[in-house]
């Protein structure tokens, strides 16, 4: 048992900064370009033109962008309370009457707590219902409480559901109005805040149900969906100083998937490389393998995922940086490949 | 069970001998297609259709705006079955509006019918959602009123649900939302039979007080004989009276008693999946009609 009586450290010099969490953090790099809520605005800007829209939130209004159309749109928002069930049944409600709901939450609300009413009220008649995701995969420090992880492998097993995964807040302005001109149910994971502008240097837009070439390559083929292309479009101009020529493949669409696009760039000579920002079950690398093999396309591919388990808590750039989703991460792991 | 009826006296008087002959004879007619489905499937939801016949035949028979040639007529009443096994129940009504044919009910249930076991909006005309994942009646019901409301329509919702869909939190989720967002269109009626897939329903989760829960809710709620034709229709004639675009949701609790009208069924002990032996249905019929019969004589 410690008898000390030393008077504890005042000083605050020795103590390092601790990196600290937060819900909503943000995935920008210092001094990227960004676009403020890109989601509200592009709803706002579609309801314009189509007064069928309507916006519903389950009490995360300001946290899913939600806020600006709510503004913009007052007669036309309805606030559902924290009552997940109750948000999806009654936008499938409004669905039926011939309205366009756009209803958002947290991913890991709509697919785990919801489930059932998206399937059977929403997915099942086909309607033209649209989840809006917040914080899917790995963008919260918050922990598997706010993670959602697994939300592409939940709902891809749902018929009729179209799954898209942003890059950035391009993706997100262009896919929207197609969310809300397509017929059935759609699935957004939403990137909220602050939302870094990547794809307006390239020569793309944003098709539903397309995936882009945005680079070629000569040595080494990325195909990435959400987040996560960002990442591969910075890893791609790393490698370059290494002498690797890297291709990066786009695909925010992860249902209806484009195997076509994606299965001519996969069966190559070249390293396949898959990255996503959900677990490495259920996401773009199985979307991906199962339509190779389907075609019968025997490529090795390469997951950057999130490991198949329940992550850490702590600070976004510790965790990305833990789970393999860094630049830097992805870097090493291709020059461990190509030996 | 003590049944406590709230009407309305100064809508007592509209609920006229005519008009409670039209809804009996209905709710007679929907009890015999019933038997008859039953008995090609050679099993079913016979007790529940037989409890809820009466509601059903209010509704249809008496209150719903529809088109029966047109069952997706814009303007219409939305009728949702949020207990979905109560299909067989729900495609006698709509046989006996009109809208299914009659010839058509001995399909139920068979391949590649329109009239599945439990009720889907893809497979059947008239039938506006897909029950039977109990609960989610009532949360589609908040959004069809809110939609119909904001687009300016007069069109009113109904839900029918059960009293086992109590157990469901979303139950209780859209009830306040109906509350919150101040759905006068809407109204949902509960079967309240007492019984459940394990058994009775207080032994199952007891739901009572079901009265006060739904008041403390904000619900204009009136709590009725469900098989007493004339109490029902008083009943809806006060929830017709409340409706309005702005105001509050209306909830007619309805106590029914499973397998009603058939005094073979009603002795017969409780279940949730009623067995009725083969030479057993022409005797329910008989029973039926005789019931029926000497009820309108009398």
């Amino acid at each position: 048992m410690s008898t000390t009586t030393e008077a504890p450290d005042t000083t605050t010099a020795a103590k390092p900064k601790l990196k600290t969490s937060a819900m909503i953090a943000s995935f920008a790099d210092p001094g990227q370009k960004t676009t403020s809520a890109p989601f509200g605005h592009a709803l706002a800007k579609a309801a314009q033109e189509n007064d069928r829209i309507v916006g519903l939130t389950a009490d995360l209004g300001k946290y899913t962008d939600m806020h600006i159309f709510a503004k913009a749109f007052p007669e036309r928002f309805f606030q559902m309370g924290m009552a997940e069930q109750l948000l999806f049944g009654a936008a499938a409600g409004l669905a039926e009457t011939g309205l366009v709901p756009f209803a958002s939450t947290y991913s890991v609300f709509a697919a785990r707590r919801a489930y059932d009413f998206l399937c059977l009220d929403a997915a099942e008649p086909n309607l033209n219902v649209n989840i809006v995701g917040g914080l899917p995969g790995l963008t919260t420090g918050y922990g598997p409480s706010h993670q959602a992880t697994e939300d592409m492998a939940i709902f891809r097993g749902m018929p009729n559901l179209t799954i898209v995964d942003p890059c950035d807040s391009v993706d997100i302005e262009q896919a929207v109005p197609q969310l809300a001109a397509s017929e059935g149910p759609t699935y957004l994971r939403l990137l909220r805040g602050n939302v870094p502008t990547v794809l307006d240097e390239y020569d793309y837009t944003f098709e539903l149900g397309k995936a882009k070439v945005l680079r070629g390559g000569n040595d080494v083929v990325f195909i990435s969906s959400g987040l996560m292309t960002m990442r591969a479009l910075q890893a791609a101009k790393a490698l370059a100083a290494h002498n690797v020529d890297v291709a990066v493949v786009h695909t925010p669409t992860i249902k209806p998937f484009d195997a076509e696009t994606v299965l001519k760039e996969v069966n190559t000579d070249r390293l396949a490389v898959t990255l996503e920002n959900h677990s490495v079950v259920g996401g773009l690398f199985e979307t991906v393998a199962s339509a190779a093999v389907t075609a019968g396309v025997g490529r090795r591919v390469v997951p950057v995922a999130l490991p198949d388990q329940f992550l850490d808590a702590g600070a976004l750039p510790t965790l990305h940086d833990r789970y393999g989703l860094t630049v830097d991460r992805i870097v090493a792991k291709v020059l461990a490949e190509l030996g | 069970m003590p049944v406590e009826t709230i009407q309305d006296p100064a809508m007592e008087s509209h609920v006229t001998q005519e008009r409670i002959g039209k809804v009996s004879a209905a709710a007679y007619r929907i009890r015999h297609h019933a038997l008859n489905m039953g008995e090609v499937q050679g099993q079913g939801y016979v007790g529940q259709a037989l409890g809820a016949a009466d509601m059903l035949a209010t509704v249809y028979g008496d209150q719903l705006r529809f088109r029966a040639e047109d069952p997706h007529w814009e303007a219409r009443d939305r009728f949702l079955l949020s207990t979905g096994h109560y299909a067989i129940g729900h495609y006698a009504a709509l046989a006996e509006a009109g809208i299914v044919p009659v010839e058509e009910l001995e399909t139920y249930g068979s391949d590649d019918s329109r009239l599945p076991m439990s009720g889907m909006s893809t497979y059947t005309p008239g039938m506006e959602i897909s029950g039977g994942s109990l609960g989610h009646g009532l949360t589609i019901a908040v959004g069809m009123a809110l939609g119909l409301r904001y687009q300016g329509s007069n069109a009113r919702v109904f839900n029918f649900l059960s009293d086992g869909e109590l157990d469901e939190g979303s139950t209780w989720e859209a009830a306040m939302g109906a509350h919150h967002h101040q759905l006068g269109n809407l109204t949902a009626m509960v079967d309240i039979n007492a019984l459940q897939a394990d058994g009775k329903t207080d032994t199952v989760l007891r739901t009572e007080p079901v009265t006060e829960k739904w008041e403390s809710f904000g619900w204009y709620t009136q709590r009725v004989d469900g098989n007493d034709v004339g109490g029902l229709l008083a009943a809806f004639d006060n929830a017709a009276a409340q409706a309005a675009a702005v105001g509050r949701p209306s909830v007619i609790l309805c106590d029914t008693k499973v397998g009603r009208g058939v005094p073979l069924l009603e002795d017969r002990e409780k279940a949730h999946f009623m067995r009725i032996e083969e030479n057993e249905w022409q005797t329910c019929r008989e029973q039926l009609t005789a019931g029926y019969e000497g009820k309108a004589s009398a």
